[in-house]
């Protein structure tokens, strides 16, 4: 029976590989769940840095900082979040497809792109497809830091207040629920005055050192928090991406390893019956 | 009499509650903050930012710098999550660039929109195949 036998040592390799997508299923459930409790716990620090902003754009009318104020587009920055590792479905692909026809339309209107990648994922593709990437960062784990991400803006900010770029975004996957991740491009620079938002009371702020440095300190600030907001949900989306996936690879080996059962014990009954057959015919003849 | 705190950095919220009083290290030198305080926005510098709650128990947090926002009943503390400078913040972005052009020794310059789309397709065929798949796996 060496067909039986064979059948026997794939049934093997699949239930081994079924352990293994298992495994990673269950790592990748707990980490989303930590993942998302940092997503959110990184909310108020941006809610509460937006509400100064508004009140010291308020009582700022004189001093525009650079941030704040639109000048024609040449060219654009963009700061790219991926993941470090492969095996989440079609999260990094989505986003790149998002990211590739927003760039078409950048690129049909004449206006130049400078990428910043964070994650190996994005910085391989968008280097194999020949973008010019000015600043990288990979490797952050599954618990980044705002001081991983201090390098990469710094950089994006320097050419903006360069005039090098005229705008600067940052694209990521946006955790909707566990099934759901969908990508979203986010203007950071110029900061875009929140319209909805109305102020109860107009403070008039002392300042110290001035309010010039201050007004700087706290947009440099709000920047890197909402790239980390942005890091830290796309942390959350791959490991919900990578839940899924590992889910149904398990139940399609699942699925394949019933299949090679009912195979195999065909194969063995076939087996049977011949022999049976065989004999049968033997005796027959004698 | 009280004034709300709440301390807060990047990565998570710190504190959040009723004080009497707030101590914090700005730049200028430290302050102490009562309620109906001034309006006040001020820099820190690494140190400790103390409360003084109701009751007579005091609570202190270390912060690596950050912001100090003051409304007459409310205080806020946008605490750094690391000790910043400008050359460290130099050296960081200083490492980014050379772990992009580390990444990207035989980079063209011009995008290659094509094979961009390409590798997607391929990548989402690849996709809509598995998916097939599956469902006529479902299905028989």
């Amino acid at each position: 029976m060496a067909a039986g036998k064979e059948i026997r040592t794939k049934i093997k390799s699949i239930q081994n590989t079924q352990k293994i997508t298992h495994a990673m299923e269950m790592v990748a459930a707990s980490k989303m769940r930590r993942a998302q409790d940092r997503m959110r716990a990184a909310r108020p620090y941006a809610e509460k840095m937006r509400n100064v902003i508004a009140h010291l754009g308020h009582a700022q009318a004189e001093y525009k900082h650079p941030y704040l104020i639109e000048r024609d587009v040449r060219r654009v920055g963009l700061i790219i979040v991926s993941t470090d590792r492969g095996l989440c479905g079609g999260l990094n692909a989505n986003l790149f497809r998002a990211i590739i026809s927003a760039m078409k339309d950048w690129h049909d209107k004449g206006v130049g792109m400078d990428v910043c990648t964070i994650g190996a994922k994005g910085t391989a593709f968008f280097g194999r497809i020949g973008s010019n990437i000015v600043a990288q960062a990979s490797h952050l784990g599954d618990a980044p830091g705002v001081e991983d991400l201090i390098g990469t803006v710094k950089v994006m900010l320097d050419r903006y207040l360069e005039e090098r770029i005229d705008q600067l975004f940052v694209i990521y996957n946006v955790f909707v629920n566990s099934m759901t991740q969908r990508p979203r491009i986010e203007q950071l620079v110029p900061i875009q005055p929140d319209e909805e938002q109305e102020l109860k009371h107009h403070w008039d702020y002392i300042y110290e050192p001035d309010s010039k440095e201050v007004l700087d300190h706290v947009l440099m600030r709000y920047i890197e928090s909402l790239v980390y907001q942005g890091v830290a949900e796309n942390v959350a989306c791959e490991q919900a991406a990578r839940m899924v996936a590992m889910k149904s690879a398990s139940d399609n080996a699942g699925k394949l390893i019933d299949e090679l059962r009912l195979i195999y014990n065909k194969a063995r009954q076939a087996s049977i019956t011949q022999e049976i057959a065989e004999i049968v015919g033997g005796a027959a003849a004698v | 009499m009280t004034i709300h705190v709440d301390i807060v950095s990047a990565e998570t919220e710190i504190y959040s509650g009723l004080a009497e009083m707030v101590f914090a290290p700005a730049v200028m030198g430290e302050v102490g903050i009562a309620p109906r305080h001034a309006p006040l926005v001020t820099r820190l510098r690494p140190g400790e930012v103390r409360l003084k709650l109701p009751g007579g128990k005091e609570e202190s947090f270390y912060v690596s710098g950050g912001i100090l926002e003051v409304q007459p009943y409310l205080v806020t503390v946008l605490s750094d999550t690391a000790v910043r400078a400008r050359d460290i913040d130099e050296a960081a972005a200083l490492q980014a660039k050379q772990q992009a052009e580390q990444a990207l020794k035989d980079r063209t310059g011009s995008i290659d929109f094509a094979k961009a789309q390409a590798e997607l397709a391929e990548a989402v065929a690849q996709l809509q195949a598995i998916q097939r798949l599956r469902k006529r796996v479902g299905r028989s």
